[in-house]
């Protein structure tokens, strides 16, 4: 066998480079078409990587979430299931190319590759054939807008361009005003609390609002008469509202009226210091995230698990209501809460799917998250429970090495503050709550600082487990705690 | 000469007699069987004979969510084992009560109790007590802190437990509580006492 001298290629993309190796003459033109072939497969996913995936937002009084929108033939579709599951009880059956669905005592008949449904006995027309999916149903998501009112006993608005639903009496109102005086100052006046994401870049104040049911103000654009903050345009894209004032000088932007206020003004100006000088990127400044960026510039990886799922219900907290629905919905405004918060944040579930508890850890500990916090719901008891490990007699030490049964261990003083941190902002918020421990898994299964949240219901009975106030209260506490113990958290890491 | 009509209708009444007296004992057989099934469900009375002894039951109390310590009397025989074993079922024959502070299902019951030296035990309940349990994770957690603390404040030496049901490992007590691992006695009584 003969081997010619080294040779080296070199690669048309500045992400990769190929070391220097040995390669066989007689072979060389093949692996050259191999490795163009995988560059060019590395190119392709890059940049459908790099694509924004399209998103439905569906905002109703009883849940706030996103769902993905899927291109088939041409158009877009959306699952039925999936957007009317978090809406209310929901079953769906799969005969052949039949798909019929049941929401709360509404009846509807679908069939593969057909635009006509039956809704209630009557008869819709979609835009696009009807699609069957691995038993999931999906409908073209411009006819949502005549679809759901079948189903919903409440006006349905649907923002199609926009890819915004709203369901009921939901969406915010937002009106300006201008303080020509000295400060500067322009106040955004919301008919509900909001919690967007806020950028800056030269010349303009971006605030994207991504869980908040806000609406075009009576005119998109609105200029003042003023040099400094000069216009105010409402736009409304992929599922997300976007606010943008346009300046001269750079803006920052505070809260007030419990978030239902963001007064933006003008920066005072202070000397520049060579690490921000040049700086051109856009910098978050979510007034939240910025409480909370002194420790780390890093982005803390939450994982969030709504306990049980799937054919494993959980506990059966009335006749119909069961605990794996509960968390699910609960882990969904913990996530808002957690990503307005500056955290990145992982669902182990956002569908009624069943994980093992070996899974659920392992799924934490490979994405080395900064914390994890699982769900649970109960009807017994008031307010929540918050658990840290009951840690198992362990087995023999093994060096550096811990057994699966408590990995928890390194963890766990992290962990007891963390538990110590969410009881103390739940009783901030006059939300019954005590921390102990439980021997409860996964808990002792991973090895990153981790609680389990128990919520039980209030002076109102099982029927606040599902309120989204009562729900929003506790995971907005989770969420100042978590962010109170961050640093700790980024040290785990 | 009898008429023959009335041999039949004697005949008759006499076959139907017979047949009523058949079906009336299968009745009260099947009456006894369910009797005694019913009686197989509920938790074995403690032993008449043996001295009566002051024992400490930890208690559940589901809505101060914790343990209380009460005294007891009750007859314990004589054997570490049978102890044990009469210790825990008069600890659910208080759960069992209708204004039990923690109720469990009536036909919850302690099969039977190991003790493994040194100084571990094996506590084997029946398939209703996991079953019929509660779900949820405080209801879970403080029915196993209650049977290993009563456990171990009552029979000396007891430092690890064990749970099983009907024999077997079983992965939680009702969804929640974990009882795949060893229970360690001391982190169970610190648990209990946060």
């Amino acid at each position: 066998m003969r081997w010619s001298s080294e040779l080296q290629f070199s690669v048309p993309s500045s992400q990769f480079s190929v070391p220097r190796f040995p390669v066989r003459t007689e072979n060389w033109e093949l692996r050259t078409k191999i490795l163009a072939i995988l560059l060019a497969g590395v190119s392709l996913l890059s940049a459908a990587a790099s694509g924004e995936e399209k998103h439905v937002s569906v905002y109703s009084p009883v849940a706030i979430y996103t769902l993905p929108v899927l291109e088939r033939a041409g158009h877009e579709y959306v699952g039925l299931l999936e957007l009317l599951e978090p809406l209310g009880r929901v079953s769906s059956q799969t005969d052949g190319r039949r798909w019929n669905l049941r929401y709360n005592a509404v009846d509807a008949e679908f069939a593969a590759g057909k635009t006509r449904a039956r809704i209630r006995g009557r008869n819709f027309d979609l835009a696009a054939p009807f699609l069957i999916e691995n038993s999931h149903g999906l409908v073209p998501l411009n006819s949502l807008g005549a679809l759901l009112p079948g189903f919903l006993e409440t006006p349905v608005n649907f923002h199609e361009s926009a890819r915004r639903l709203f369901v009921g009496d939901v969406r915010i109102q937002v009106g300006f005003q201008l303080d020509a005086g000295n400060p500067l100052r322009l106040a955004l006046s919301f008919s509900a609390p909001v919690n967007p994401t806020i950028s800056t870049e030269p010349g303009k104040l971006r605030m994207v609002f991504k869980r908040d049911a806000v609406v075009s103000p009576a005119s998109p654009s609105i200029s003042f008469d003023n040099s400094v903050i000069t216009q105010a345009s409402y736009s409304e894209n992929n599922g997300d509202a976007e606010l943008d004032v346009a300046a001269t000088q750079p803006l920052t932007a505070t809260f007030s009226n419990d978030r239902k206020t963001i007064v933006v003004s003008v920066v005072l100006q202070a000397p520049a210091t060579p690490s921000s000088a040049g700086s051109q990127n856009p910098a978050p400044t979510s007034p939240a995230a910025a409480n909370v960026s002194s420790g780390t510039s890093r982005r803390v990886l939450a994982v969030v698990d709504p306990a049980h799922g799937g054919s494993e219900r959980g506990a059966a907290l009335t006749d119909t209501l069961a605990e794996k629905d509960v968390t699910l919905g609960f882990a969904r405004l913990l996530r808002h809460e957690l990503e307005v918060r500056g955290f990145a944040v992982a669902l182990l579930r956002d569908a009624d799917t069943s994980s093992t508890l070996d899974q659920r850890a392992a799924a934490a500990n490979v994405a080395r998250a900064g914390i994890y916090i699982s769900l649970h719901a109960t009807s017994e008891g008031s307010g929540a429970r918050v658990y840290t490990a009951l840690l198992p007699v362990e087995g023999p030490s093994k060096g550096a090495f811990h057994a699966w049964n408590a990995a928890q261990s390194p963890a766990l003083p992290v962990s007891r503050i963390v538990a110590a941190a969410i009881v103390a902002q739940m009783q901030k918020r006059e939300f019954p709550a005590r921390a102990s421990s439980a021997s409860l898994r996964p808990l002792n299964n991973v090895s990153m600082p981790a609680v389990a949240v128990e919520l039980a219901p209030g002076t109102d009975g099982v029927a606040e487990l599902t309120n989204a106030n009562y729900q929003q209260r506790a995971a907005s506490a989770i969420a100042d705690a978590v962010v109170s113990v961050r640093d700790r958290l980024g040290a785990q890491q | 000469m009898i008429p023959r009509h009335l041999l039949i209708a004697v005949g008759t009444l006499l076959l139907l007699v017979t047949s009523m007296g058949i079906y009336a004992r299968h009745m009260r057989r099947r009456a006894e069987e369910f009797q005694y099934a019913a009686a197989d469900a509920l938790p074995v009375a403690p032993p008449a004979s043996g001295p009566t002894e002051t024992v400490t039951l930890y208690v559940a109390d589901d809505d101060a969510g914790m343990l209380r310590a009460r005294s007891a009397q009750i007859p314990l025989p004589g054997g570490r084992q049978q102890r044990a074993e009469e210790l825990l079922r008069a600890l659910l024959r208080i759960y069992q009560q209708p204004d039990s502070p923690h109720p469990l299902p009536p036909a919850a019951d302690i099969r039977s109790i190991f003790l493994v030296d040194p100084g571990a035990a094996v506590i084997d309940l029946n398939a209703a007590f996991s079953d019929q349990h509660r779900s949820g994770i405080l209801s879970e957690q403080l029915t196993v802190n209650s049977l290993v603390e009563t456990l171990a404040a009552n029979v000396p030496g007891i430092s690890r437990v064990n749970i099983l049901v009907e024999g077997k490992t079983r992965e939680t007590l009702a969804g929640h509580a974990d009882l795949t691992e060893t229970f360690d006695v001391i982190a169970v009584e610190q648990a209990g006492s946060q």
